[in-house]
């Protein structure tokens, strides 16, 4: 790899725009097909202004505009927390849930269900709620001393995890309450249900994280040296800690809390992106913004689109594509 | 910056993990431009004393001026352009390749996002020219053999352009065409451009070929300091280790060259 001083940015750019077409392609894609049967042809025909379709086009701007965009926002942040996770705690088998994000916004979701509260923004705010409380006992947890140590991060996570499931299924088992079916859905990861004013508060929550996450991105990979060797090239590790782990956590809570647990997006496209494109965090964090976007959006068209009736959950489709890929390309690194 | 004579000046340091003392009121002073070496066994407090000084470790117990200045007075920043540092053995899960390795060491320099210049790039060249290393640019780090890999880090710390450069055992793993190389380094890091060279090492012998100083650390105190000649003496060396050993004068110099005996060469056996 050349590492010519344009060059860094001349690389950025390309894989950028590369991705950034791929990611208009797909959202382009999402938005002209659709499980309502009018076909692709229509579809474009009323994207593009040609024909006058009042349902169509209430289908695709009501329905199908909001959704893409949130997959797109969604699969941005889960690809951009794996990352940040796999290099925070120099584990390349991280991934956004890893903390313990997951249990405790599922833990807080029924609580909210339980309450009655409406999906949104009732549910979301426990879900929410709930995943920066298990934050805050997995960072309480691992503090003082061993704060910057990764494995104190990672046991208590898997901790706090483990606890929640326990908590979960305690709860379901003793209500019987049949408005808990919907945590089934939940858990299943749900894009569906949301309309444009949500795209908008997700979108001003999300992109300031990205925004930050990329500041960091060259001290990410002074961070993969190793925390003593960073630490001598001039990095702050306890507050880079701090500022990356709660940054990536309130991104990834903010997405749980709307649409659930969507595995395996956080895990294998920072990987896969890796593989491609080295592994210089300056040029993976805007990756895994675009790629992880445009590659949740193509998972969740086909999740909508395949079924012969309803639709599948979006994450049954990322781990069918993702994990083959993954291995493939593993395969022909040669590693 | 303070023009001191020192570049680094320790005076009562102790440390303690927990409440296990590590090091106990150390005074000594390193000499800008010495090839200061750091000896003593296992547990001693070597490794430790390497990383207060490095920063590594950040709250020393009493006094610790780098270049004349308390070593809490510096950003982390300006303590990074000051002192690199070659770690033992690395090993990372993300392989960078050797030349985006040892380019990572102008980023004290570097403002966000560490993007490099022109003049980054000619000294990270310059860095892995003169570590032999430049023909594996575009390697990864977990294809290098042991020595490769240590002399990536030795070319990332002189791309750092640091004042004083400190090694935690350099050629622990090494074999030994490759400890003299590694060691020839950094006489001439010292000669050329007149670098402090602060080290811990286990090998009491290259220690005497290389050392002008010598510190001799046995349970975090002070067994001796100075020159090999003074310090490497049977009497100071068997209360430091604990065995049996031979001094004799070296046939390359005027320095001491140290063997330990195995027990079935001792007469008196008990």
């Amino acid at each position: 790899m050349n590492t010519d001083a344009p060059f860094l940015l001349k690389r950025l750019s390309a894989v950028s725009f590369i991705l950034l077409i791929l990611l208009a392609a797909s959202l382009f894609l999402g938005l002209s097909l659709g499980s309502s049967g009018s076909g692709f042809g229509n579809s474009l025909e009323v994207l593009l202004g040609v024909k006058e379709d009042a349902t169509l086009k209430a289908i695709i701007w009501q329905i199908r505009l909001p959704r893409v965009l949130i997959a797109a926002l969604v699969g941005a942040a889960l690809s951009l927390g794996g990352l940040v996770f796999q290099a925070l705690l120099r584990n390349p088998l991280a991934e956004p849930y890893i903390l313990g994000i997951s249990g405790g916004a599922a833990v807080g979701a029924i609580i909210g269900i339980l309450m009655g509260f409406s999906r949104f923004p009732g549910v979301s705010a426990t879900a929410f709620a709930g995943s920066m409380t298990t934050l805050a006992l997995v960072i309480l947890m691992s503090s003082g001393h061993t704060m910057i140590k990764k494995d104190s991060l990672l046991l208590s996570g898997v901790m706090v995890n483990a606890f929640c499931s326990a908590v979960i299924m305690f709860l379901v088992s003793m209500t019987q309450d049949s408005r808990l079916h919907n945590i089934i859905f939940w858990l299943m990861g749900d894009l569906s249900a949301t309309d444009i004013g949500q795209v908008g508060i997700l979108a001003a929550m999300l992109l300031p994280c990205f925004a930050v996450l990329f500041w960091f991105s060259h001290t990410m990979n002074l961070l993969l040296m190793g925390k003593e060797m960073a630490r001598t090239m001039g990095v702050s590790i306890k507050a880079v800690t701090v500022t990356l782990l709660v940054t990536t956590s309130f991104m990834v809570s903010i997405t749980v809390s709307h649409c659930g647990l969507l595995g395996f997006v956080g895990l294998v496209t920072p990987h896969l992106l890796r593989l491609i494109l080295g592994p210089d965090h300056r040029v993976l964090t805007p990756a895994c913004v675009l790629g992880g976007g445009a590659y949740m959006v193509l998972c969740d068209l086909l999740a909508r689109v395949l079924p012969e009736q309803g639709e599948m959950p979006a994450g049954v489709i990322t781990a069918i594509i993702g994990a083959p890929l993954f291995i493939i390309l593993l395969k022909r690194s040669g590693r | 910056m303070n023009e001191s004579d020192n570049a680094a000046a320790v005076e009562n340091l102790s440390y303690d993990y927990g409440n296990q003392p590590v090091l106990r009121n150390l005074s000594f002073t390193v000499p800008r431009g010495e090839f200061f070496i750091i000896i003593g066994p296992n547990g001693s407090g070597k490794t430790t004393l390497l990383k207060l000084i490095s920063g590594i470790i950040s709250d020393p117990q009493g006094r610790l001026d780098i270049l004349g200045q308390p070593v809490c007075s510096y950003t982390r920043k300006s303590l990074a352009k000051t002192m690199a540092f070659v770690p033992q053995t690395l090993l990372t899960e993300f392989p960078f390749t050797v030349a985006e390795a040892v380019l990572m060491g102008r980023s004290p320099y570097l403002g966000i996002l560490g993007i490099e210049s022109q003049k980054d790039l000619d000294i990270s060249r310059r860095a892995m020219s003169f570590a032999g290393v430049e023909h594996l640019r575009n390697r990864k780090l977990d294809q290098l053999s042991g020595g490769e890999r240590q002399r990536v880090f030795i070319a990332r710390a002189v791309c750092q352009e640091p004042q004083i450069i400190l090694l935690d055992e350099p050629t622990a793993s090494l074999d030994l065409a490759h400890q003299i190389r590694a060691m020839d380094m950094m006489e001439q890091l010292k000669e050329e451009k007149g670098l402090t060279v602060i080290m811990v090492s286990h090998d009491v012998n290259l220690a005497a070929m290389y050392g002008d100083s010598l510190l001799l650390l046995k349970d975090g105190e002070i067994v001796g300091m100075g020159t090999p000649n003074e310090v490497l003496t049977f009497r100071m060396l068997e209360k430091a280790y604990g065995c049996t050993l031979l001094v004799n004068d070296s046939p390359l110099g005027k320095f001491p060259q140290v063997t330990p005996v195995p027990r079935k060469f001792m007469i008196f056996r008990d």
